[in-house]
């Protein structure tokens, strides 16, 4: 699996794509900065760009690369590895690969910029952490979409409805369940649904170690309560790592039993 | 050697093998399964390194170099291949640091060979191993081939130039829509049908199969 | 400026005629001060030395004027008030009251003045006393420079560091308070000045404020309070170059105004405050070039509140601008700048050519149901509060500020 990964991870990482998508990070970070003056608001408008950007940009290069490699993948399975191997080399070559084009694309603006008063280092290091899981799950989900469609069209739509749920419509129904359960006390069910979509819950962690997070009157107090304890913050880990195991899952299953 | 048991195969829809059975060089058939040199290859990923696979595309990680991209099979496969002589005997030295990317279609295909050919396995399994390769080339991987076969190693070939076919194979399987309809020697099939090239007797072959509209007719 | 004419006045006048200095110190034949008092006659200095004297209830009945030297300390022994004043023109100056302890039957002060005129309250330091320092019916008085300090460890453990009630013509300026229940608290308290006083971390309200009128209070600051600062039923009121920062709890505002009419509020700076400015019932206020910095809501006007005008403020990076309750607004905004307007200036006159609208879609869910903040900010709300910019369906649309300005108001 190591081998596997040295080379894909190698291989991505002087992909043009990665070098623009790092490049992407780079410049959005540093003209932020540069206009907002202030790391506080960059934090803020930087999370939105990254909770928009990464799970749509992982998904398409992960379906991307999968379809790209469908030759090389099944030249590396007439070779003396297990399929598991193959797929979870891939991937962890892939989403290593993207983290590190995001994370060096927002650590060196910052780091120039003066990355000096100790609250912000805490609130870009969720920023950067929310990132670099938005990147392996949205991976790890578009592997598992191309694996299940060999149609590649069909796979690339499914990956972008997919994205489109996640990053958008779940809000929306969320909002729907609101509206029509506004006379029940709402304040678990939010919970819950945040912790359920790894988008949302990145935000929700991100704004959070904002200031602003403490001025969002007793709703906002609640939620605050719950993500700022142990207790919600290690609830919050989990189901980010739930997500990515579950679909590493998959991709095992789904891969051993899959005919090439 | 290789023994293929009731295997089959469709990409989507389309069935490409029905129930193939076959057994290539001796050795006994098993309802199934794939048996290479005798071990079950269900869930046991060492038998491939008996195997020595040449797939038709040459699609690879294109920001690899040459030298990076050999160096990653042998990894993979944990030996020592034998690129060197391959490597020159192919002209592809002068590429060794460039990115598969930057490579022609050719060039590609060369180190597609040399990738297949450096471990000197005991089975190789081709797919239109010759496509896009230039006529030097072309000679020179087959005289390998031949070689190889001399050697006593088992050379599975999949093309649709049947010249090549003649001037390689000692037996040939023969698929239409799935079933085998011809396994055996080429130079029988030949005299059978009375030509003097493959081509044509297959081609009178397939003939005969179509009036009687039944596939297996001449699997045997 | 004329009462402290007067005082002058009255002081030099008996200053010259019969002074005398007593001076208390714990080896002197005066050792505690309360029979100082008794010894003083009007216009009379006492003079305190350095050290601890445990005494309570002393009774100021007389015009004199208590000095106290390098802050000697009062200490009441949790037993009871310590300093009561009950006659005109008292001076009391540099010295530590403390620990006055409570008691269910009174509300205990660290200084208790009643129906004076004329009294100095200068650079004391209360600790520890229940209420720091308690006006009532009394008039002309000038607390300045005090320190307050009260370690509560729940409201009903602590009163008010300063005190008003039922009183005029006052001036608290310059007191630094912390720790009670209210920083400054006035009720039925008409033409006071409340200048450059610094209340913080006061469990409820920083300055709580009712039916006074023609009340003036500017440049404080007020910040970490519990709740914020309350303005209540009060008309003819002027607020400015205060700071109202860091209220922060899920109740608190920076400044609540409640039945406020006829008022000016402006050059105060509004900053990280739950709610920035909360104003109902409120009418004919004019709120001009003041600073929302960073508020969770910057303004909150219920709709029983008209003709209220926003004028020349500065909203920057509130998480939301203007929240109301109603359809139809009757308060004017106009040529302020807002850090969220994303319009756009043809004619290069520093006014954007589209209107700005302050009160997004989102504000109006979230007003609603409450729990639907937790979708702040996220790609779904960004695409509702941009159609319904495009398209105003449920917000307010008479809520515009049709002058956006360009850049921020210099003040």
């Amino acid at each position: 699996m190591l081998k596997i990964f040295k080379y894909s991870f190698y291989d991505v990482l002087r992909s043009r794509w990665t070098i623009i998508y790092f490049l992407f990070f780079f410049i959005s970070t540093l003209s932020l900065l540069y206009l907002s003056n202030n790391l506080s608001k960059a934090i803020t408008s930087l999370m939105n760009i990254i909770l928009t950007i990464i799970p749509l940009i992982s998904m398409i290069f992960g379906v991307m690369h999968y379809y790209n490699s469908r030759d090389f993948i099944d030249l590396l399975l007439s070779q003396p590895v297990k399929r598991k191997e193959v797929f979870i080399g891939q991937y962890l070559g892939l989403s290593i690969s993207l983290a590190a084009g995001f994370l060096l694309g927002i650590l060196i603006p910052f780091l120039f910029y003066g990355l000096s008063v100790s609250v912000d280092v805490w609130n870009f290091a969720v920023l950067a952490a929310a990132g670099v899981f938005l990147t392996f799950i949205f991976v790890a989900l578009s592997f598992f979409i191309s694996l299940l469609n060999d149609d590649k069209i069909k796979g690339f739509g499914i990956a972008i409805l997919t994205w489109l749920y996640l990053a958008v419509l779940y809000d929306g129904m969320i909002l729907l369940v609101f509206v029509s359960f506004n006379e029940y006390p709402l304040e678990t069910p939010a919970l819950i649904f945040t912790l359920l979509n790894p988008i949302d819950l990145s935000r929700v962690m991100v704004l959070l170690q904002l200031d602003i997070s403490a001025l969002m009157g007793y709703t906002g107090a609640v939620f605050n309560k719950f993500f700022g304890t142990t207790g919600g913050m290690v609830l919050s880990m989990a189901s980010m790592l739930i997500w990515i195991i579950l679909l590493l899952i998959g991709i095992n299953k789904v891969s051993s039993k899959k005919d090439f | 050697m290789v023994e293929l048991s009731n295997i089959r195969k469709s990409f989507g829809k389309l069935p490409v093998l029905n129930g193939v059975s076959m057994n290539i060089a001796g050795g006994k058939i098993v309802t199934r399964e794939i048996f290479v040199n005798g071990q079950n290859i269900k869930d046991n990923p060492v038998y491939r390194h008996l195997i020595g696979y040449l797939p038709q595309t040459t699609r690879f990680p294109e920001n690899l170099s040459v030298r990076e991209f050999l160096r990653m099979i042998e990894d993979v496969r944990m030996a020592k291949g034998k690129s060197g002589e391959l490597l020159s005997l192919f002209a592809l030295d002068r590429f060794l640091n460039k990115s598969l990317r930057n490579l022609s279609g050719g060039t590609r295909q060369k180190v597609n060979v040399v990738l297949s050919l450096m471990f000197y396995p005991s089975v190789y399994i081709m797919d239109e191993p010759t496509v896009g390769l230039d006529p030097v080339s072309r000679v020179r991987f087959k005289e390998l081939l031949k070689k190889e076969k001399e050697n006593g190693k088992t050379l599975l070939l999949v093309t649709h130039l049947l010249s090549e076919a003649e001037e390689l194979a000692d037996e040939i399987v023969f698929l239409m829509d799935g079933y085998i309809c011809y396994h055996g020697d080429p130079k029988v099939l030949m005299a059978e049908q009375k030509e003097n090239t493959l081509e044509k007797a297959i081609a009178g072959m397939m003939e005969v199969s179509t009036q009687n509209s039944n596939p297996n007719i001449n699997s045997r | 400026m004329k009462y402290y004419l007067i005082f002058l006045f009255i002081a030099l006048q008996q200053g010259l005629n019969l002074a005398a200095t007593i001076v208390v110190c714990k080896t002197c034949p005066v050792s505690a001060i309360a029979h100082a008092v008794q010894l003083a006659k009007n216009g009379d200095e006492i003079i305190i030395k350095p050290g601890t004297y445990k005494e309570r209830g002393i009774l100021i009945d007389k015009s004199v004027r208590v000095t106290g030297e390098n802050y000697p300390v009062i200490d009441g022994e949790n037993l009871g008030e310590v300093i009561n004043i009950i006659a005109d023109s008292v001076l009391v100056q540099n010295i530590v009251i403390q620990n006055v302890g409570s008691s269910y039957l009174q509300d205990r002060a660290g200084i208790r003045i009643t129906r004076s005129k004329h009294c100095i309250l200068n650079g004391n330091k209360l600790k520890n006393t229940f209420f720091g320092i308690y006006l009532a019916h009394s008039d002309s008085c000038v607390i300045r420079n005090n320190e307050v300090q009260g370690i509560p460890d729940k409201e009903s453990n602590t009163g008010n560091a300063i005190h008003l009630w039922y009183c005029r013509n006052n001036l608290i300026e310059g007191n630094r308070l912390s720790g009670h229940r209210d920083g400054i608290y006035f009720e039925f308290v008409e033409h006071s000045k409340i200048y450059g006083n610094t209340s913080s971390d006061q469990i409820r309200y920083g300055l709580h404020f009712m039916f006074s009128h023609h009340c003036d209070y500017f440049r404080n600051k007020f910040s970490g309070n519990g709740a914020g600062v309350a303005v209540m039923y009060s008309h003819d009121i002027s607020m400015h170059e205060n700071l109202f920062s860091d209220n922060w709890s899920p109740v608190s505002n920076g400044a609540l105004l409640k039945d406020i009419s006829d008022s000016r509020i402006y050059k105060n700076v509004f900053e990280q405050n739950t709610i920035g400015l909360y104003a109902e019932g409120c009418h004919r206020i004019e709120i001009a070039n003041n600073d929302f910095i960073k508020n969770g809501w910057a303004v909150k006007i219920l709709g029983t509140s008209e003709n209220n005008k926003f004028i020349e403020n500065n909203f920057i990076a509130n998480t939301f601008e203007v929240v109301t309750n109603e359809s139809r607004s009757h308060n004017l905004f106009e040529k302020n700048f807002w850090s969220d307007y994303s319009g756009y200036d043809l004619d290069k006159d520093g006014i954007g050519d589209v209107p700005h609208r302050p009160v997004k879609l989102f504000t109006y869910i979230v007003e609603n149901i409450p729990p639907a903040i937790i979708l702040l900010k996220s790609l779904f709300i960004d695409l509702l509060n941009l159609a319904e910019k495009v398209a105003p369906v449920i917000t307010p649309e008479t809520l515009t500020d049709t002058k956006p300005l360009m850049k921020q108001v210099q003040w």
